[in-house]
């Protein structure tokens, strides 16, 4: 094995950290947590127009798609605003890999821009790890679809040019034999998208659907085959596209606060032998983390979909990441229930952050049981339990 | 970038898999307790190469990196083996190093071993080898020390390993001072390698008896492993084994580059680290928890007859611990590795 990377990717990555020391000014980090939009389109446009986002788009062209990984990499462990590119990123990937012509030169050389947003439509208000039960419904009407429903935890709806709209075009079939994806522009009449704030600094949506009509060149893959767009977009989605290293930042947060922090017992923080230990967990469980999304990116970059190392990655790296925010806010006691621009709080405000926003990672993107029945059934071999 | 094992390797990996499936495995780890050693695989062992394979050809050795190392130790770890190949290979290097590895201990017909721990009074204390090396490499303040005589009396222990206190008592000088020191410390490092490697091995072979008895036995008209209950308590465990791997694969490479001079970079705050000794650290106590947590998981799904003797996981239950320990304590080792990468961030307050 070689851990070493390309000196291609040595140089993509210098001029990703260069970008991020230039552009990730503290003006981007305070509007995305003022504002709970994980999204910056200047930010995005900017990153295009340097060219680093020619290979962010999985199975996309012909750039080393290890860039892909340290593209995410980097702006998570930086603490950038790039949810929303994410996304985007993997609808662009779904787009090339299940599309047509005509989606790909009006959506994915848009997307290529960076200025453009997507964002996606799976869940609903009654339906969310059981995916395929969904009932937003899309009736054929001559070249039209006429779609009517609601989806929830849009997050960037209210941002996004388009959704990816996982729809039910049969009910008489096996439930997941009944759906069809689409791609929908968010200006089309029939939207509307509500604001869902969360106890975390960000914000998602709810969109509703009434009698949306879109022609049937928006269609995604095959009537019906809508299953199949979603296991290429889960498999992009989990363990490549960042959220496997979200205890970086605060390590290196917590790190610099104990340094500084007077600690009860005397000395700073940073000679607590119980802190020191749990810093030196972190950081092991930050390479592991890193290790595992690495392998998945180095499947994905030699042909595979890696789906299940996906979920590995996944299920380890935010399992550590609650774990290690629950030690840092006890330890950090009353200050590190204080938040940003707070007289006293530690870490100026990130350790609640963190602990705020730490539940949702092993809830989005695939729970944690959703991963272990995957890794349970499709790794390990055990019997189907549903 | 390249996470695939090389040609040579996965020929390594498949030679010494049938090797240690067939020489050793379960029921002989078993008649072999409680020493915890069993002199017909260790000289089957010796036909193959394998203890002097990790020593440089320039001194007479095979030669291998310590990334084939793992891969022969891993395969050792998933048969629970009885033999003392990790510290031999360990002290092996050490030896050739200065100069003084014998033709004996090249072939294995000699057996060394590495006092992990200080001495106290004279006294290498829990010599992972002691019980059944006739060489034992220690560290007595900044000289390199050679234990040479006949090995310890047995410690009866947990993981059934060939412990035995060592006397220095008549060891023999074999260097001094700061290149001594960081000699030893190297070989610790590739120990904490190799050994986690062995236990990367018995996650592995722990997970796949825990998943085998999930899908033969049967509770309520079905087998246990169709229950979700059972189903999560496994399906954490191949992220941790996987990961245990990769970093126990990276500390291995980083101990490669070491040696061909290349140093390399321990930041946390980036989350880049390519530093051996750090590497090394990390890779023992992910490993030591990957194995316990996997040991532990496949003796509960196993019922009571986990833990009856009849059953092989209780095997490796105990050598998981007893690898994981016999160091230090792994929230110690963690203090040590806090010690190595916080070292730029003195505090403001306290020297």
């Amino acid at each position: 094995m070689d851990f070493s990377l390309s000196p291609g990717a040595v140089e993509f990555r210098a001029e990703v950290k260069a970008f991020i020391a230039e552009h990730l000014t503290a003006e981007v980090v305070t509007q995305m947590h003022a504002t709970g939009t994980f999204n910056d389109k200047a930010f995005n446009a900017a990153l295009a127009d340097a060219g680093l986002l020619a290979g962010a788009v999985p199975g996309y062209g012909d750039r080393d798609p290890i860039e892909l990984y340290i593209l995410f990499n980097e702006l998570e462990k930086a603490g950038a605003p790039y949810d929303g590119l994410a996304v985007t990123m993997l609808v662009a990937g779904v787009v090339n890999a299940a599309g047509t012509d005509f989606h790909r030169s009006q959506v994915l050389q848009k997307l290529l821009t960076g200025r453009f947003n997507c964002c996606l439509g799976y869940s609903e208000p009654d339906h969310g790890s059981d995916v395929a039960s969904i009932t937003t419904k899309a009736v054929r009407d001559g070249d039209e679809w006429v779609i009517t429903g609601q989806k929830m935890w849009t997050t960037m709806a209210h941002v996004s040019d388009w959704v990816i709209l996982l729809t039910r075009t049969n009910p008489d079939v096996p439930r997941h034999k009944g759906l069809t994806m689409f791609l929908v522009p968010m200006d089309t009449p029939g939207i509307e998208v509500q604001p869902v704030p969360t106890m975390a600094t960000e914000r998602t949506n709810a969109t509703f659907y009434d009698d949306v009509r879109v022609g049937d060149e928006w269609r995604l893959g095959e009537v019906d085959g809508g299953w199949a767009v979603m296991g290429v977009a889960l498999a992009f989605e989990r363990g490549v596209m960042g959220g496997t290293n979200p205890a970086v930042p605060l390590l290196r947060h917590v790190r610099d606060w104990a340094a500084e922090a007077v600690s009860p017992d005397g000395g700073t923080m940073l000679d607590d032998p119980l802190l020191r230990e749990r810093l030196a967990r972190t950081a092991i469980a930050n390479q592991v983390s890193q290790l595992l999304t690495l392998r998945a990116a180095w499947i994905a970059a030699t042909g595979g979909l890696p789906g299940l190392e996906g979920s590995m990655a996944k299920l380890y790296a935010t399992g550590r990441y609650q774990q290690a925010v629950g030690w840092f806010q006890e330890m950090a006691g009353a200050e590190g229930l204080l938040g940003f621009d707070t007289d006293g709080a530690a870490a100026d405000g990130w350790i609640d952050y963190d602990a705020r926003h730490a539940p949702v990672t092993t809830i989005y993107g695939g729970t944690t049981e959703i991963n272990r029945n995957n890794v349970a059934e499709r790794h390990l071999g055990l019997p189907r339990n549903r | 970038m390249d996470l695939d094992l090389t040609e040579d390797q996965e020929s390594i990996r498949d030679v010494f898999a049938d090797f240690f499936s067939s020489e050793t495995g379960p029921g002989r780890a078993r008649e072999a307790e409680p020493l915890g050693y069993d002199t017909r695989a260790w000289n089957r062992l010796m036909e193959t190469g394998a203890p002097g394979m990790g020593v440089a050809e320039s001194s007479g050795g095979g030669g291998a990196t310590l990334a084939d190392l793992t891969v022969v130790v891993e395969e050792a770890g998933a048969q629970i083996a009885p033999l003392p190949l990790v510290d031999h290979m360990v002290a092996a290097r050490l030896l050739a190093t200065i100069g003084t590895c014998d033709d004996d201990v090249l072939a294995g017909a000699t057996i060394a071993g590495l006092a992990l721990r200080p001495p106290v009074d004279g006294v290498a204390r829990t010599v992972p080898t002691g019980a059944v090396a006739r060489q034992v490499v220690a560290l007595e303040g900044d000289a390199l020390m050679l234990i040479n005589g006949d090995p310890g009396d047995h410690l009866g222990n947990h993981g059934c390993l060939p412990l035995a206190h060592r006397s220095l008592a008549g060891a023999k000088v074999l260097a001094e001072g700061p290149d001594a020191v960081a000699a030893y410390g190297r070989a610790l490092d590739e120990w904490r390698t190799l050994t986690a490697s062995a236990l990367v091995g018995i996650s592995r072979t722990a997970l796949a008896l825990g998943v085998g008895y999930a899908r033969e036995r049967h509770q309520f008209g079905k087998p246990i492993g169709s229950f979700q209950a059972i189903q999560h308590l496994l399906a954490d465990l191949p992220g941790l084994l996987d990961g245990a791997r990769l970093l126990t694969a990276k500390a291995a490479w980083a101990g490669d580059r070491a040696i061909a001079g290349q140093t390399g970079v321990a930041d946390i705050g980036d989350n880049e680290i390519t530093d051996f000794a750090t590497l090394a650290c990390m890779a023992l106590v992910s490993a030591g928890e990957a194995a316990t947590t996997a040991t532990d998981r496949s003796l509960h799904v196993h019922g009571g007859y986990g833990f009856s003797e009849e059953y092989d996981i209780q095997l490796y239950f105990r050598r998981a611990r007893a690898l994981t320990v016999v160091l230090d304590d792994p929230a110690r080792e963690c203090r040590r590795l806090a010690d190595m990468l916080l070292a730029g961030h003195a505090t403001g307050i306290t020297a």
